[in-house]
């Protein structure tokens, strides 16, 4: 037995098309229609490898010589531009030149959350984690680790103080989490359903099948679950709506279009968690009555396409998808669709006009999709995460989903921690931590000892919060009073090099883009705002330029069609807001205070201090500093960008920002 | 690339001959239209007019609206590309650290725009929202490849392996 779902012996009977209703507990318990110590220990073995349990070597014949090393590389997209690929051949080549193969399973996981320090190898058991791993690394941790038992201790994360910490639990960055729907996430081959199997996968889709439709929309409703996409919906009682519409045909739509900047949970998850999804997508199939389910998946996540298209044929194989799937009598397909570079497709109604073949714009609501969606039939849509979390509160029950997080905000939120912060990646807290928390407790704090200024959270639909509102927690209501939102959950983090001005225009130029023209609010609207942002970061603000902007954003805000233009003006809403002495400083003064706007600014090279080293020439990607070595350089205005390369590289503080 | 398209419907190259196959798999398929586009542009590299209006036949859509939908979308293309594609993330974490400076000295040194292919058709440099690798910004793809923790001097030699 290979996998943990292909048959014990030839007694075993499931296939797709005779399905057996104990195919699922079998795999991980049984089996049950026979009496037979081999299957059960080559079932046993098969869990084992993906979950060790003994601690050391020494055990190793305890255990009848069950699989000893599990080494976790990390194959995420952040891993992987960081050097992955070689690391992996390295280890694959290293442990079998040692003779090692039976002893040491190789497996590729997906993102394991903490970018910042891959290239990621996890050892179990034990979990040791070694980071910033290259294939030079690689002899000293199959010699020493795996022959010898020791960790390599050059190879650990490192406290900023100095102290060494072995195991992935120990580490700040891990300890603070709380990890549900990332549980899985660089812990198990996304590419083997045997490995999610032997993690208790597909056991809510059990219970669900075990219960009455009605009374699994109950519990997810009793859960306090809320959708994780952006506008925070409980999802319960989305279900219920599709449940309860007229029709037979209805279908199940995974979102998995994230198009935020500075999000990508819903890429982790699908690329190291796919089963999770279809999971989901089945219970909340069974629920509601549906035959079918789609996943509109961003074209640019070509990973996460191919996993879930493997995730698919695999479940599809083993008759988990597909007809009267374990002898329920319900059936379920999921075709996955492919998106095609459209921000505006992440609303829920552009989204299905796109499967439909159309131009992906929004329609207006009612009748929403619960009772008019896909094909014009009831269609529940839900998010990535949303989906991700059903297993786990099936499995778990409603209650012990309830008593995690704040409030009307319950359970879990993975966030996208990125920006100017130490340990940026993947973050999962309950409800209700603090933005201090989680910037500083988790993510490290600011890069570079700099002061942190802002973070901007929830996307392009979300707002700036500033230091004074960093205790604020993270939930949904907590953060609408402040002007922000939970939204995909992005925290970009920015500090004291951050101009708000410039951050409020980056983020009116992306929605001015990518708003789709059907209304005029957004499509005009939204220009009218860019326009006065950008006159302003260079230097052209008019006195009434404040006002007209606050007049704009809120008719833009009230008046747009979709979510995207309803919230369009946010970014600016909440920087005008909290940083409106940076924008007077831009107007009345001329002056950008964090020294980025690029035309307020002017680099020039002090003569008397400038030794002519040379080092900004070499730097400056444009060429335009020019001189001879040992006397003064000079910057040439006209063609330089601005972009400060030569300051950074001047050891002599010559080059001047002004 | 000067492509004659008068003798079409006689000549039919191994492309075409792609094409044909894909088309007759979605005769049938609901909400066919994105999906054939995406394949067609697989097939040719970008959406020649003539492969439009032979989907628009196919699938008995007006022409507009096949063109319509392509347009729409950011991934459909209409004149051939670039050997190698360079994606440069302009997405919040990006712009933060610095994202717009790359975009610009790549801009400046392979002296084309957004969008826009170089003469030799070595690359194609375009603006994109988000790569979805944050951690690691400032970020470009190149092609597949993921390239990250960038500076504007490291670009020279990262270019000069895609030939």
């Amino acid at each position: 037995m290979k996998s943990l779902m292909q048959s014990c012996c030839e007694r075993c009977a499931h296939r797709p098309a005779t399905p057996c209703k104990e195919y699922v507990r079998c795999r991980t318990e049984g089996p049950f229609c026979h009496d037979d110590d081999a299957c059960r220990i080559a079932r046993q073995r098969r869990i084992e490898a993906v979950e060790p349990s003994g601690q050391t070597g020494d055990q190793k014949e305890a255990r009848g010589g069950f699989l000893r090393w599990r080494l976790l590389v990390c194959a995420g997209t952040g891993c992987i531009a960081s050097g992955g690929r070689p690391v992996l051949e390295a280890l694959q080549g290293a442990v079998a030149e040692r003779g090692m193969a039976e002893d040491v399973q190789i497996a590729l996981t997906g993102c394991h959350g903490f970018c910042e320090q891959g290239p990621i190898v996890v050892v179990e058991p034990g979990k040791t984690f070694y980071r910033r791993v290259s294939a030079a690394d690689v002899p000293e941790i199959v010699e020493a680790h795996l022959v010898g038992g020791q960790v390599v201790e050059r190879l650990l994360y490192r406290l900023p103080e100095g102290e060494v910490l072995e195991s992935y639990p120990s580490i700040p960055f891990y300890a603070r989490q709380h990890r549900i729907v990332l549980a899985n996430c660089g812990h198990i081959n996304p590419e083997d359903l045997g490995e999610y199997m032997a993690r208790q996968g597909y056991r809510g889709f059990l219970q669900a099948l075990a219960m009455d439709r009605s009374a699994v929309i109950a519990e997810v409703k009793r859960s306090g679950l809320r959708g994780r996409g952006g506008a925070g919906f409980l999802t319960g009682q989305k279900w219920e709506f599709t449940a309860g519409a007229a029709g037979e045909e209805k279908y199940i739509v995974c979102n998995a279009d994230e198009g935020d900047p500075g999000a990508f949970m819903d890429r982790s998850v699908l690329e190291g968690d796919p089963h999770a999804v279809l999971e989901g997508m089945l219970v909340a199939g069974y629920a509601i009555g549906a035959q079918g389910g789609y996943i509109y998946v961003r074209a640019e996540y070509p990973l996460a396409i191919r996993r879930l298209q493997k995730a698919i044929a695999q479940a599809e194989a083993c008759g988990l998808l597909g007809e009267n799937i374990l002898a329920s009598g319900f059936s379920f397909h999921v075709h996955v669709k492919a998106g095609a570079g459209a921000f505006v497709c992440g609303e829920e109604t552009a989204l299905l006009t796109s499967i439909e073949g159309n131009r992906g714009m929004p329609r207006v609501r009612p009748p929403y999709p619960a009772i008019k969606g896909l094909w014009g039939k009831p269609t529940n849509i839900n998010n990535v995460e949303t989906f991700a979390n059903i297993p786990h509160i099936l499995r778990h029950g409603a209650d012990w989903y309830a008593n995690m997080g704040v409030g009307r905000s319950k359970g879990s939120k993975v966030f996208a921690l990125t920006g100017k912060v130490n340990n940026t990646g993947l973050v999962e807290v309950p409800m209700g931590l603090s933005l201090r928390e989680i910037i500083f407790a988790i993510g490290g704090g600011i890069q570079g000892g700099k002061a942190f200024k802002a973070v901007q959270i929830g996307g392009p639909s979300g707002g700036c919060l500033p230091e004074s509102l960093l205790d604020t927690p993270v939930d949904y209501e907590s953060l609408l009073e402040v002007g922000a939102m939970v939204g995909s959950g992005g925290l970009v983090v920015m500090d004291e090099s951050t101009c708000m001005v410039d951050i409020a225009r980056y983020f009116l130029n992306f929605t001015q883009q990518e708003s789709c023209g059907k209304c005029a609010p957004c499509r005009e609207g939204t220009k009218r705002m860019l326009e006065i942002l950008t006159r302003i970061t260079v230097g052209q603000g008019k006195g009434e330029d404040l006002a007209a902007l606050e007049k704009l954003a809120l008719v833009i805000k009230s008046t747009s069609l979709c979510g995207l233009g309803q919230s369009a003006p946010n970014p600016v809403l909440t920087t005008l807001r909290y940083f409106r002495d940076e924008y007077e400083a831009h107007i009345s003064d001329r002056r950008c205070p964090a020294g980025l706007c690029a035309a307020l600014l002017t680099y020039r090279i002090e003569g008397d201090k400038c030794r002519g080293c040379s080092l900004c020439a070499r730097a400056c990607p444009v060429g335009c500093i020019s001189g001879k070595p040992r006397e003064a350089y000079v910057i040439d205005e006209s063609r330089c960008i601005k972009c400060g390369a030569c300051l950074e590289r001047c050891k002599f503080g010559a080059v001047i920002r002004r | 690339m000067v492509e004659c398209h008068c003798c079409q419907e006689h000549v039919e190259t191994e492309k075409d001959q792609r094409l044909t196959a894909l088309l007759a798999e979605y005769r049938e398929a609901r909400g066919a239209l994105i999906p054939l586009l995406q394949g067609a542009q697989e097939i040719y590299g970008y959406l020649p007019e003539p492969v439009m209006e032979r989907i628009a036949r196919s699938l008995r859509l007006p022409v507009a609206q096949v063109y319509g939908v392509a347009t729409f979308y950011a991934q459909f293309h209409f004149a051939p590309r670039g050997r190698h594609v360079i994606r440069v993330c302009l997405g919040t974490a990006c712009h933060v650290r610095g994202g717009a400076r790359i975009f610009e000295a790549l801009r400046r040194q392979l002296e084309v725009e957004d969008g826009e292919t170089t003469p030799d058709l070595r690359y194609t440099l375009e603006s994109v929202a988000c790569i979805g690798a944050c951690g690691l910004a400032p970020v470009i793809m190149i092609d597949e490849d993921t390239h990250g923790r960038l500076t504007p001097e490291s670009l020279p030699t990262i270019l000069a392996r895609y030939e």
